[in-house]
This record gives structure tokens, sequence and C-alpha cells, in this order.
């Protein structure tokens, strides 16, 4: 079954007379199955991130059709969808505004009106699945880089959404801290959707890749086959990830 | 370190302290805000030629700052500019009120320097009150028991989100002024002709991070309440430290 799925969706930037230069996404067609991790990769402006927040219903739908988790992007549903999804923001320091790790983990699960045993129990569960269980009481401006980058994934999967989506999930991660961010996310249930420029750590968290160019779906298909395609990426504005180049064209 | 670097760490540490596991830290929130509140309002209610019932109000914060073990030196550097303008509150009194009271020695006290006195008294207790619940409380704990008065949600979350977002605001400042600073060695400060152009991308900015991390909360089914939980459930301790010391602030007062 699908979580996700896309028909015709179209995006224009800016007021009427104006959108016909700014079309962002033109007629995208997508959908993602339950448990698939699918990388979303493009250059810089091709529209990730904009797709990312009309999932999520922070821009405003203009043309197409959205369902996720059965349910038909209206604004009546938003609420329920919103319940659906976890959104892992680019930047955490944005996305961590509670003093403490659990506090900021606790505070989905408290709006959605569990009961104080059962946020414990989600919230000591999300903190377990990135490995923090330990760092619960710690203020969140003590964390490193990648600890808050692990304390925002944990945010969302307090939620038990069915559906991730990661903007740029390993952008000022180092080695170690990316290692542990792929080795989390592959470890974890439910469907994902990573925006990324990063294609190492792409190839190594999903099976299915699709490539934006323009607004457009230019390639969706096997992560291997599509990250060994030096044309193709070309193409589009992107290069072979780094251990590809070494591996098959050195 | 820049002050604005200072104050952020300073907004940190008051977080931590806050957190910390001291015996003051662990008494319930609801509880040490009542009693502050009973404190400010007894010390308001102190006559202004009363200097010697309102010395006898400072036992409150003498034995908390003791027995919670707080630096009274970070209270006055924290707390300089509030005192400053508490200072100068009652500061024109004295011109004012010049009938003698009583004579130190040589020296004619006059009642606009009792009343200065008093004054100025009544507002270093009042923030030093405040100073005392705010690093032994968190805000998330100082919020729930504002919600636990019921004091209406929408003063609460403004509460909260102001004191989140001077932290935003604040770290803003903090970036742009590096970045200024390392290009302008040399300088004291900013120069006045980029004051215009550094508040409005302060603005902008600020705004922009203020509406990331909105839309963080809105995506985690923030509908404009927060749900505060206290850590603690109110134990028998908690009750007694209330009724302690309202008891003893009651007596000092009245008798």
């Amino acid at each position: 079954m699908n979580v996700l799925e896309i028909e015709n969706l179209s995006f224009r930037y800016g007021n009427p007379r104006e959108r016909a230069q700014n079309e962002v996404l033109k007629s995208v067609n997508l959908y993602v199955k339950e448990e698939e991790s699918v990388g979303l990769i493009g250059a810089n402006g091709v529209g990730k991130s904009t797709l990312l927040k009309l999932l999520t219903g922070l821009l405003e739908m203009q043309s197409g059709r959205i369902r996720i988790a059965g349910l038909e992007m209206k604004k009546e549903h938003l609420a329920k969808i919103r319940a659906e999804i976890g959104y892992v923001f680019q930047d955490s320091d944005s996305q961590l505004f509670m003093s403490t790790v659990y506090e900021d983990v606790a505070f989905a699960p408290r709006n959605y009106g569990k009961s104080e045993e059962e946020v414990n129990r989600l919230a000591m569960q999300a903190l377990g699945q990135v490995c923090m269980e330990g760092q619960k009481d710690r203020q969140i401006y003590r964390l490193s880089g990648g600890e808050k980058k692990l304390a925002a994934v944990a945010t969302v999967l307090a939620m038990e959404a069915k559906l991730m989506l990661l903007d740029e999930p390993s952008v000022a991660l180092d080695p170690k801290n990316r290692r542990n961010l792929i080795r989390v996310l592959n470890g974890l249930p439910g469907a994902k959707m990573i925006a990324s420029h990063d294609l190492d750590f792409v190839y190594d968290t999903c099976q299915r890749v699709v490539v934006l160019y323009k607004g457009e779906i230019a390639a969706d298909g096997d992560a291997e086959e599509i990250l060994t395609d030096r044309d193709l990426l070309e193409a589009h504005g992107l290069e072979l990830p780094l251990s590809f180049s070494r591996k098959y064209f050195s | 370190m820049n002050r604005i670097s200072e104050a952020v760490a300073d907004l940190h540490k008051l977080d931590m302290e806050a957190g910390k596991r001291g015996w003051l830290q662990g008494i319930h929130p609801l509880a040490k805000l009542l009693v502050t509140v009973l404190f400010i309002l007894l010390t308001v209610s102190v006559g202004k030629y009363d200097l010697p019932g309102l010395l006898k109000m400072g036992i409150y914060l003498v034995v908390v700052f003791v027995l919670g073990d707080i630096s009274v030196k970070l209270l006055f550097k924290r707390m300089k500019l509030v005192l400053a303008v508490v200072c100068l509150v009652g500061i024109a009194n004295p011109f004012f009120d010049r009938e003698i009271v009583f004579m130190l020695g040589n020296v004619k006290i006059t009642g606009g320097m009792v009343s200065a006195a008093t004054l100025l008294l009544k507002g270093v207790y009042g923030v030093s009150a405040s100073y005392l619940l705010m690093v032994t409380t968190r805000m998330e704990d100082l919020c729930y028991a504002l919600q636990k008065l019921h004091v209406p949600g929408t003063f609460v979350t403004v509460l909260m989100l102001t004191y989140r977002y001077i932290i935003v605001l604040l770290k803003e400042m903090e970036r742009m002024t590096d970045a200024y600073t390392l290009r302008a060695p040399g300088q004291k400060g900013l120069h006045y002709k980029v004051w215009g152009t550094m508040v409005g991308q302060l603005l902008l900015r600020s705004m922009d991070r203020a509406q990331t991390v909105y839309d963080s909360m809105r995506l985690r089914g923030y509908c404009g309440e927060f749900y505060l939980r206290c850590k603690k459930t109110a134990e028998k301790g908690d009750y007694l430290y209330g009724i302690v010391w309202s008891l003893v602030l009651l007596a000092v007062r009245i008798l």
C-alpha cells in the first residue's frame, strides 16, 4: 500500500501575475510505499524543499492531488495528516525549542492528547531508537550538532508517524555522526523520504531514488542504478557520489 | 566573548541552574510560585516609613539564598540593570519629604530618606525573590504552575514563547555581530552607519527563524496551547514548604 501518492502536483511562488515565471513544481507524480526509503535528489533550487513543505501543508497546494496515509490533502484533513507525518528540518536548532531533550521529544505526544504515561513511553521509545535515553535531561543547547540531529529525529519518532520526511539530514555532520545517523535511519520502521545533496548518504539510506530537475521528475528508480549513471546525474546538475566515483570509474 | 554571547550564555546558565537537582529545585513549582507571590505582596504592603519591618522580611531571602546555595554575587551581576532602575525610583523622595524622623548620631534622618530606603529595599526584595524563583524553576515548570493557578492560557503561551524567542533573537544578533566584527577588526561595537541595516536584517532574520520554529511546532500538533506537565507531583515536603513559609512570612509581617 502507498503511504504517499502525488498526482499532477504543480506549484508556483509569488502573486498570480508573477506566477507564470516562478513555476517551481510541474505536474509531479510520485508515490512512496509503506516501509520504503526514497531519496529525493536534485541540484539547488529544483523544488525539493518546496515539495516537502507541500506534503506537510506548510505551503498551500495550488493544483494536483496529494494523498497521505489515505487522507486527501485538504484543510479539514490537515491536522490528521500532520499526525501521520514527521518532518525533520534541515536546521535542528529551529526544530528543537524546548529546554531539555525529553521536553522536546514529549512535545508532540502531549499535543496529541496522550496520557502522561503514554507520553513517557513514546518519548523513551523514540530516544531509545536514536540511542539517546541517557541524555533525556540534557539541555538542548549543550548538545553537539550530531546529537541535535538525532534528538530532532527522536522528536518526530515520538509521533509514530507513517511517513518521515527529512530535509538535508546529513548537513554539518562529521563522519562519525553521519555514520551514526545512517545506522539509526536504517533501523527505523516506516516510510522515509530523504531530500539531500549528499548522494553517498542517500545511497546508504534509500532503496529508491527520485531525481528532481527544474520542477519535474527526471528519473525514478533503483538507487544503485540511478546513482551510478554518470550521464543522467550530470545532465541534471549532479555528480556521481564520491564512493561510486572511486569504485566504478577510477 | 561579546556582550550578546554573554547574554545568551547567561540565559542558558539560568536554564541549567533551574534544572539542577538541588533541594530548592526539587520543590514543586506551584509552592515556590505561591510563596514568592506572597512574599512580594507582603513586602509591598509594608508602610513607607517602616524600615525595620521591611528589614525583617529579608529573612526569607537570606534563608533561601543560604540553603539553596545561590550566589548573591551572580544576582547583582545579572540583575544590575534592573537594580539600577530600582535605585532611581525613590531618589527624589529626600528632596520632597524633609521632616526629621530621628537622629542617627549627629545626622538628621528625614522621612524622605527613610521612604527612599524602603522603596529601594522593596525593589531589591522583589527583584531578588523573582530571581530566586527563576534560578530554581525551569520556565516550563513556572508556566505549568501558572496554568494550575488558572492564569489565562494566552498569557502563559505568550510568556513561554517570549522566553524562547528572546534566545532566537539573541542568537541571530550574535551571528550577525560576529560576522561584522570578524570583518571590521579594531572597531569598538557597530559603526553607526550600519545600525539601520543591522536592525533591519535582524528583524527579517529573526522573523524567518521564528517562523521555522513555529512551523516545527505546528507540525507536531501545536494548536495554540502548551500542554505542560511537571516532572514531579506535589508531596508532603512541598505542602510543608508552602505552609511553613506562608506562616513565617505572615508572622514576620504582622508581629
